[in-house]
């Protein structure tokens, strides 16, 4: 297991990241972008996803084993968002009597 | 009282005494016995709620109690089923107590977050008891919403956070016994030499890692709009109550697999032990538990099947879900031909193993009816669902957990049950199980709906003959409590392996001592190895 430690000055940079975007999108979320305020707000919460994994939980310097359980992770959160969207996206493309 | 043969000797129940040195305990085999307390509570607990359903549907007219009632009681018997006596059952209680044993490992990875599991076991327990004390819940153990989150009137948050507490402890369990085998496994103990238990127990603690944290999300989700009335599931207020049973069944299709899948890895050791041969193609069984454990999770929409699903998602999980029968084919098949030209005994964990192999294979088979798109729009939410998920959940899990718990029993406790007990009581569990849900298969073929306790009159004698069966089914589970708890008085001394069993659990003293092993073990063989084997095998009969 690595030791790494990244500097205070690391993490109060990632934290101050982590304020910029919470604001960020408590803004956005004020603002009508019509379809993409859905877009832009998951992609703020998945930049702050990425800080707290990457830098707080250490993942850049663990081993390659803790990085296949993080992306095994990612991967079952696929699985759920894509089976979920088959069903979400494709209703009524094929019609059935009586529905 | 313990003889005094067994006292001499310090092992796990005598290292320490009093109520602090259990419930402060860090020993793996003690929270394993802790475990099996609490899931045996629960199991009885349910069983009360199931006696009390069969009584109702002795008679078509629903005289007994009234629908509300009626809708409380099979919500409570499935909730205290599933999430406290299923789900916890053969993982916390067998898999605990064994699983750093076989590997040749003093305790689990985290014994401190291992206790720490069956307090939240215990905790979300008592939140759903106090729910069912207080008046109970009425959503049925699936919570659909928006009945859940809008209309429904009873404790669906007691019930439900009991749920969210309890499958935390599932996670921790989980994530012990990951780290555990990956860590912590005896020199020489290499991956394709780990039993076929510890294999199975592994894919279940990565369904249970992956899969709990889902079912976490939709119960505060379900929390976040029947309180505060955010829109998620109900259409009213912009939500979707199918995404409700998307996010469900993600959990709690998998959750099958945290049920069935140790079961699986107790039938491979008993298969085994009572044939004297290693199991047939071992690395596929091995590997067909993973696959069990992946597959597992593609396959949840076919729970969905008539509700607002898309045909085309209907048809993907349809055909996803054919697919996990082909490693629960293999294992049936290697155990099978394990069997040839083996020497079989029939002791009692054997007889359960048999038990499990036909009634799964009936329970899997159905699965397959239910997974065809156009038979499940005529059986779904009928008997015929019920009978399915019972061969499963009880012909499936409940046989090997039993079986396991007579196999591993001597171990344990350091003394034999009585087998011929043992046996009646294994003879009149599978006939009282067939009696009590094969009729049911019948009733919702012909139409009998699920849930319902008023019911047209022709449906009477099949419904008389599973109540039937279930009274046959609870004499034969309140037989092995009996001589069970006699058996830890009056039992024969067990000696370190009565099997003449090959894994490292057998070769160390019955009960073991409170770090399992004197010296760590040097594993030198392939699993199942019975050349090596020097039991005392004694006489079962």
């Amino acid at each position: 297991m690595s030791a790494h430690i990244d500097s205070v000055k690391t993490y109060a940079l990632v934290f101050a990241g982590l304020i910029f975007l919470t604001v960020a999108t408590t803004y956005v979320a004020t603002v009508d972008l019509g379809p993409f305020s859905v877009v832009v707000a998951l992609g703020i919460a998945v930049c702050k996803m990425l800080l707290v994994a990457l830098f707080f939980m250490h993942i850049r310097h663990s081993t390659k084993l803790t990085k296949l359980v993080v992306l095994g992770g990612l991967l079952w959160l696929g699985i759920l968002l894509t089976l979920t969207m088959s069903d979400i996206l494709t209703r009524g493309a094929l019609g059935v009597p009586g529905r | 009282m313990i003889t005094a043969a067994v006292q001499e000797r310090e092992h796990y129940l005598n290292a320490s005494y009093g109520i602090k040195s259990w419930l402060l305990t860090k020993d793996h085999k003690r929270i394993g016995l802790l475990y099996l307390a609490t899931i045996t509570l629960f199991f009885f607990l349910g069983g009360a709620f199931a006696t009390l359903i069969r009584i109702e549907l002795l008679t078509p007219q629903g005289g007994l109690v009234s629908s509300e009632t009626y809708n409380k009681l099979f919500t409570m018997h499935g909730v205290a089923m599933v999430f406290f006596f299923l789900i916890p059952s053969i993982p916390a209680s067998l898999g605990n107590f064994f699983l750093p044993m076989m590997i040749g490992a003093r305790d689990l990875a985290f014994p401190r977050i291992n206790l720490l599991s069956w307090y939240l076991l215990v905790i979300g327990g008592l939140f759903s008891l106090f729910a069912m004390l207080a008046g109970g819940v009425d959503t049925g153990w699936t919570f659909y919403t928006p009945y859940s989150t809008t209309y429904s009137n009873t404790w669906v948050i007691a019930t439900a956070l009991g749920i969210f507490v309890a499958g935390f402890s599932s996670i921790l369990t989980g994530l012990n016994f990951i780290v555990t085998v990956h860590t912590m496994r005896a020199p020489g103990m290499t991956w394709f030499r780990l039993p076929l238990f510890v294999w199975a127990n592994y894919a279940t603690a990565l369904i249970q890692v992956l899969g709990t944290p889902v079912l976490a999300v939709t119960i505060v989700l379900l929390f976040c709009e029947r309180v505060f009335h955010i829109g998620i599931f109900d259409p009213v207020l912009g939500g979707d109550p199918v995404l409700f049973q998307h996010l469900f069944w993600f959990y709690s299709h998998p959750a099958v697999y945290i049920m069935v899948l140790p079961a699986m890895g107790v039938v491979s050791e008993l298969i085994s032990t009572f044939s004297r041969k290693p199991i047939f193609g071992y690395r596929i069984v091995a590997c067909s538990s993973l696959a069990i454990a992946v597959l597992g999770f593609l396959v949840w929409g076919h729970h969905l099947f008539v509700s607002t699903q898309s045909v085309y998602a209907g048809m993907v999980f349809s055909f996803l879900s054919y697919f996990v029968a082909i490693p629960s084919a293999i294992k049936v098949f290697n155990w099978t031909a394990t069997l040839y030209k083996g020497s079989i005994s029939y002791a009692t964990p054997m007889l359960y193993a048999f038990g499990f192999i036909g009634l799964f294979t009936i329970g899997g088979l159905t699965g397959l009816f239910v997974a065809c798109l156009g038979i499940d729009v005529h059986v779904t939410d009928t008997y015929f669902v019920v009978a399915h998920f019972h061969y499963i959940m009880v012909g499936g899990t409940i046989m090997a957990y039993m079986g396991g718990l007579h196999y591993w029993w001597p171990k344990m406790t350091g003394r034999m049950y009585p087998e011929a007990w043992a046996k009646l009581s294994a003879l009149v569990i599978f006939l009282g199980f067939n009696l009590t849900f094969f009729p049911q298969f019948i009733l919702g073929y012909l139409g009998m709906p699920r849930r319902y306790h008023v019911y047209p009159e022709e449906f009477q004698i099949l419904h008389v003959l599973s109540t039937a069966g279930a009274s046959v089914l609870a004499v034969g589970y309140a037989i092995p409590m009996m001589y069970f708890i006699w058996s830890l008085r009056y039992g024969k001394l067990a000696p370190a392996n009565p099997w003449g069993a090959t894994g490292l659990e057998w070769q160390t003293a019955s009960p073991p001592p409170a770090h399992n092993f004197e010296e760590t073990p040097v594993v030198t063989h392939e699993a199942y190895d019975y050349s090596t084997v020097i039991g005392e095998v004694i006489e079962v009969g």
